[in-house]
């Protein structure tokens, strides 16, 4: 008989932040955003914009504790991890509805993942589910069973991975593993997108494309007494400045956007917004790559003297102190991040010497690619100068987002990349997200996104290694092996860290909430769910 | 008549004041080096707030500094040549073809007439941004190539108003009258219809002077066109102008700069065609 | 008539189908692969093989846009990389909002700049003439972005007369529709000046005044009439340009127009969007021009159709 690790208990989820007994349902709030919202649909919708308005209008079988980064279950009442860390156990809460009335079963849960790994599907998400037995035949077209997945009765999930895997639990809270209902998707094929059903607090009321998005509270939420708004408003084609004078005349209540940059250092310091903006981290890293493919980054020296180049403090003053300098490749919020690490000081005559060790006394010109939206140009030519101050010519590429990310996955097409504005903020609070796709082997291909093309193959063992460690007793081992991981890695210098972006998240008087709600590492900007309105209270 | 042409021309008071400023930005573009109190790309530490916003006027920066830091007097006087280049040669050569090719157009006629405006419509509904896209990622970004793109893009406006032009000055009696006194082709376009058409391609040539530099200031946006951290009146303006209401120097002495050098040649055109006009006697 | 109508129409279809070749052509040479975008930051390699495929990516050019006619002779525009919508969908839902702000831009330009052009052609020489002129080159030479902010700012957030964003009435229009025209007006106060100057001083105005006609009969009947012909020209133009959208005044004022959709779309390089929205201004480009025309032949009957 295999014993059973039993990890989770039955936990309904007992908000710790309660902000007073009883906390009234009612009241309206409007979020402004630039951009139209792309999808709806939890396996294609991929960015910020439209990550947390899917996880509202969906669900998973785990969820994160609001305002912060700790895994609980939502869909699922509990869970269990076999002692080898292969198979989790998953048992759903009674009396789940959609919000076309049916009730979810185990088998949505199968549907709903199956759909996402299909190829059919399109998803970019589809990779996040690899360790699960029969991801290889569903991923080449053979069948659309994915195996490693059985439903054994209404309420039991059943997971067979193919080799354990310590981020797993951080997949089921994913938007891509999120419950979708067969007959819904069938019906609307490729416009589910536009026609959302799923299990989440609120529902799809609304959507006039290119002007607004209405969700309005699901009244059979399996969450009593939540959400709390009845509606959210998205108005989208909005200027950030626009949106501000908005806010400012009571017309909107969260700036999706955020504040933006012209009007920051005056709305900072307008005691009339006492109490309105909250401050808080991200899981982002600000970085600058050196593609170890191209001379002369292909020498370590060259890296850290790029490293010892970079005036930290002066770039977050340019971007007004929006930002904190950064040492290393996790973001203060990230488990694993090094507390006590001191990097690399900001010490031009050292990088003139490191430089001037490895052959390069007279410097060298590259090219320093960026994206061109405000205000990578101006980081961008920041760094600039900082290079130029120790020899190193830079020319500047300020180009469109998708030319940048293009350049950087050619193997010798991008010396030098910012990566503001395009990279990298972490899809879970977990420090393999990372690794994989930036820093990691798999991720120096043709196309992918480790734009240094540094591929070290003891670190990816070790990665693989931490990756294994399953199981609540390993997991502070596990963080000390990424940290250690880490480090090395700065040892090797392939990035050069320069800021983790601080999040202001400026809302009107009209909507009340616990601060880490609306700094929310997983909900971005607010999270939707747990804020209320102050005039129904 | 060209001696007393020009006579009359620089009696002109106010064509003279335009020639003055042209001739002045001209030399301000060309003595930048030396005119410029600093380093147009040098971010100073002094140029920027402690919370890092721009500076306006003051004793140390007299036209106050941008979003860097930098000196926003210097970044003018280096961006004249830039967008003097811009606004006068692109722009230039854009009218010119325009102009050509809508006379041609609507002094022909017929199927060759109508052939033109039709690759003319054509010319208007080219995806110039996508085509600046596609430049940017093949060959290194400068400034003749969109000073190119420009000229490419910009001619079909006027055009499209000269043949409108051309076509009503053609059917009028006088030039019926010409060719039967055997006047050839080039004699009617040159003598008889292309000084009736001096007054809009004046407006093309001074009003498309602003309109070119800010539109330099979007390509280069998308890639092509000057790199920064080289200045340009239109980069400049597009980079600063979302921080219009906390720091309006920035748009506005680039925009005077802009509005001047376009009204001084303005003034420069409108009395140059007067003084070339025989019919104009005094005002 | 008839078959000068029907000869511009044939010469549409084909401008149509110059133009979905070139950016077709154009969309080839930009090395970054739509497919990555679609993709996504964490796909597999597998991933990105089979959503090329899908999409017929992998197949050669001319098939790509052979398919590509194929589909749009039966109306379908394809689908949004990105949003995975119908960009016919999308398209068509903008349509009625960029009408109506090219309508009301076109309404203000010519309500700015025709009496300010007649004005400083009468009085030409003059001090007013010389501030109209000013005021002209003024406009054109600050950003629409700027004009729109400050217009938003005094009139909407400041006096509160008008909303200050959004789509839905005629007190939405104002605004956007004013930037652009006082950004615009400029260009045609300066053509219409030019034009009537030309125009006075032509012998049959003095003729007209010699046999006393009234001046403003003479202004409106004899001058203005043939002074018009360039303006009509230039708003056909304007309605050609107005059909690519009017980006930055879209997105200062929440104007669902196709400009914020075609720049969108030209950040992510949709194709699809892109081909679309090209489509849509080429179609309203050619209309405006044939109009130009028409319009120019009934006011000017010299100018023969041909």
């Amino acid at each position: 008989m295999r014993k059973l690790l039993v990890v989770a208990a039955a936990l309904i989820v007992a908000l710790p932040l309660t902000v007073s007994a009883q906390t009234k349902q009612g009241g309206e709030m409007i979020v402004t955003y630039k951009d139209d919202v792309s999808t709806l649909d939890p396996a294609i919708g991929y960015d910020w914009q439209n990550w947390s308005i899917i996880k509202s209008i969906f669900s998973g079988l785990m969820d994160y504790e609001p305002g912060s980064t700790v895994l609980v279950p939502d869909l699922a009442e509990s869970f269990q991890i076999s002692e080898d860390g292969m198979t989790y156990t998953f048992t759903l809460r009674e009396g789940v509805k959609f919000h076309n009335g049916r009730e979810l079963t185990s088998a949505d849960i199968k549907y709903s993942i199956e759909r996402t790994v299909n190829p059919a599907t399109q998803s970019p998400g589809a990779g996040f589910f690899a360790s699960i037995v029969g991801f290889d035949q569903v991923v080449a077209g053979e069948t659309t069973d994915l195996l490693g997945i059985s439903t054994p009765d209404e309420r039991t999930v059943v997971f067979q991975l193919s080799a354990p895997n310590a981020t797993f639990l951080h997949v089921m809270a994913i938007n891509f593993s999120f419950a979708v209902p067969r007959e819904v998707v069938e019906e609307y094929g490729a416009d589910f997108a536009t026609h959302p059903v799923g299990t989440g607090g609120f529902r799809l009321a609304e959507w006039t494309l290119g002007q607004r998005l209405v969700l309005e509270r699901n009244p059979d939420y399996f969450e009593p007494g939540l959400p709390y708004l009845d509606r959210i408003v998205f108005e989208v084609g909005q200027e950030p400045t626009v949106a501000l004078l908005r806010l400012k005349n009571g017309e909107v209540d969260i700036l999706g956007d955020g504040i933006p940059p012209a009007q920051f250092e005056e709305v900072m310091n307008d005691p009339a917004n006492e109490g309105l903006i909250v401050e808080g981290g991200q899981l982002h890293t600000g970085y600058v790559t050196m593609n170890v493919n191209v001379p002369p980054f292909d020498n370590v020296l060259v890296r850290r003297a790029v490293n010892m180049a970079i005036d930290k403090d002066r770039i977050v003053r340019i971007i007004n102190n929006r930002a904190v300098p950064a040492n290393q490749p996790l973001p203060p919020l990230m488990p694993g991040y090094d507390t006590g690490y001191a990097g690399y000081a900001y010490d031009p005559e050292g990088a003139k010497a490191l430089l001037a060790e490895a052959g390069l006394a007279d410097g060298f010109d590259t090219v320093l690619y960026a994206m061109n939206t405000d205000p990578n140009p101006r980081i961008a030519q920041a760094i600039q100068q900082d290079l130029a101050a120790v020899g190193i010519r830079a020319e500047l590429q300020s180009l469109a987002q998708a030319t940048v990310i293009a350049a950087g996955g050619e193997p010798e097409g991008a010396p030098m990349l910012w990566s503001g504005g395009m990279a990298w903020i972490a899809d879970f609070p977990d420090p393999s997200n990372f690794y994989g796709p930036i820093l990691g082997c798999g991720g120096a291909v043709q196309g992918g996104w480790n734009w240094a093309w540094y591929c070290n193959e003891e670190i990816d063992a070790s990665a693989a290694a931490a990756d294994a460690m399953v199981g609540a007793d390993l997991a502070d081992a596990r963080l000390d092996l990424w940290r250690s991981i880490f480090i090395a890695i700065m040892d090797d210098a392939p990035w050069a860290p320069v800021f983790n972006e601080q999040r202001f998240t400026m809302h009107s008087p009209n909507i009340g909430g616990d601060d880490s709600l609306f700094v929310d590492p997983v909900h971005i900007p607010v999270n939707y769910d747990h804020v209320y309105a102050v005039s129904a209270q | 008549m060209a001696a007393s042409g020009w006579k009359r021309f620089a009696r002109d008071r106010i064509g003279l004041a335009g020639s003055v400023v042209v001739g002045i930005f001209v030399v301000a573009a060309l003595a930048a080096p030396w005119l410029a109190p600093y380093d147009p790309t040098e971010q100073f530490f002094e140029g920027l707030t402690l919370e890092g916003s721009p500076r306006p006027p003051n004793p140390e920066f007299w036209l106050g500094t941008d979003l860097l830091g930098r000196d926003l007097l210097s970044r003018l006087l280096y961006g004249a040549r830039t967008s003097l280049i811009i606004g006068v040669v692109a722009n230039g050569a854009a009218v010119a073809i325009g102009t050509m090719l809508g006379l041609i157009a609507g002094y022909a006629g017929g199927w060759l007439g109508g052939a033109v405006m039709r690759f003319t419509d054509l010319m208007m509904a080219f995806p110039a941004l996508l085509l600046a896209i596609a430049l940017a990622a093949i060959f290194a970004p400068s400034l003749w190539i969109v000073a190119m793109v420009i000229a490419l893009v910009n001619w079909v406006q006027i055009a499209r108003v000269i043949y409108t032009e051309t076509r009503a000055l053609a059917a009028r009696e006088y030039i019926e009258a010409a060719r039967a006194l055997g006047a050839g082709h080039a004699r009617i376009l040159f003598v008889h219809l292309l000084p009736h058409l001096l007054p809009t391609i004046l407006v093309w040539a001074t009003l498309g002077i602003a309109a070119t530099v800010l539109l330099e200031a979007t390509l280069s946006f998308l890639g092509i066109g000057v790199r920064p951290p080289t200045p340009s009146w239109g980069g400049i303006i597009f980079e600063s102008q979302s921080y219009f209401l906390t720091a309006p120097w920035l748009v506005f002495f680039p925009g005077i700069a802009i509005m001047m050098v376009a009204l001084a040649f303005n003034l420069m055109g409108d009395a140059l065609r007067d003084a070339l006009d025989p019919t104009q006697r005094g005002r | 008539m008839g078959r000068y109508l029907v000869r511009r129409l044939a010469a549409a279809v084909l401008i149509l189908l110059g133009v979905t070749a070139i950016t077709f052509a154009l969309s080839f040479i930009i090395p970054a692969d739509p497919v990555r975008m679609i993709a996504g930051r964490s796909a597999t390699p597998e991933t990105v093989e089979s959503i090329r495929q899908q999409l017929g990516l992998d197949r050669p050019v001319w098939e790509q846009y052979g398919s590509y006619l194929l589909r749009l002779a039966q109306g379908d525009l394809g689908r949004s990389y990105v949003q995975k919508t119908e960009v016919a969908e999308l398209v068509w839902s903008r349509l009625p909002a960029t009408l109506l702000l090219m309508a009301g831009a076109i309404f203000f330009e010519l309500a700015i700049g025709l009496p300010a052009g007649i004005l400083a052609a009468r009085k030409r020489g003059t001090a007013a003439d010389r501030g109209i002129m000013i005021v002209s080159f003024a406009g054109v030479s600050t950003p629409h972005f700027v004009v729109g902010l400050l217009l938003l700012y005094v009139f909407a957030y400041l006096w509160g007369w008008f909303p200050m964003s959004g789509y839905g009435s005629l007190a939405h229009l104002v605004l956007p529709a004013l930037t652009l025209g006082i950004a615009n007006g400029g260009w045609y106060a300066r053509m219409i000046r030019s034009s009537m100057v030309e125009v006075l001083r032509q012998d049959y105005i003095r003729t007209a005044r010699a046999k006393g006609v009234a001046e403003r009969s003479v202004i409106v009947v004899h001058a203005l009439r043939n002074a018009i012909l360039p303006i009509v020209a230039m708003i056909g133009l304007d309605i050609g340009i107005f059909m690519s959208g009017a980006v930055v005044v879209e997105s200062v004022f929440g104007w669902p127009g196709i400009g914020q959709l075609a720049w969108q779309a030209i950040q992510r390089l949709d194709i699809p969007i892109i081909m679309g929205v090209t489509l849509m201004a080429a179609a309203g480009i050619v209309l405006g021009n044939l109009l130009a025309d028409l319009i120019v032949s009934l006011v000017d009957p010299r100018v023969r159709l041909r």
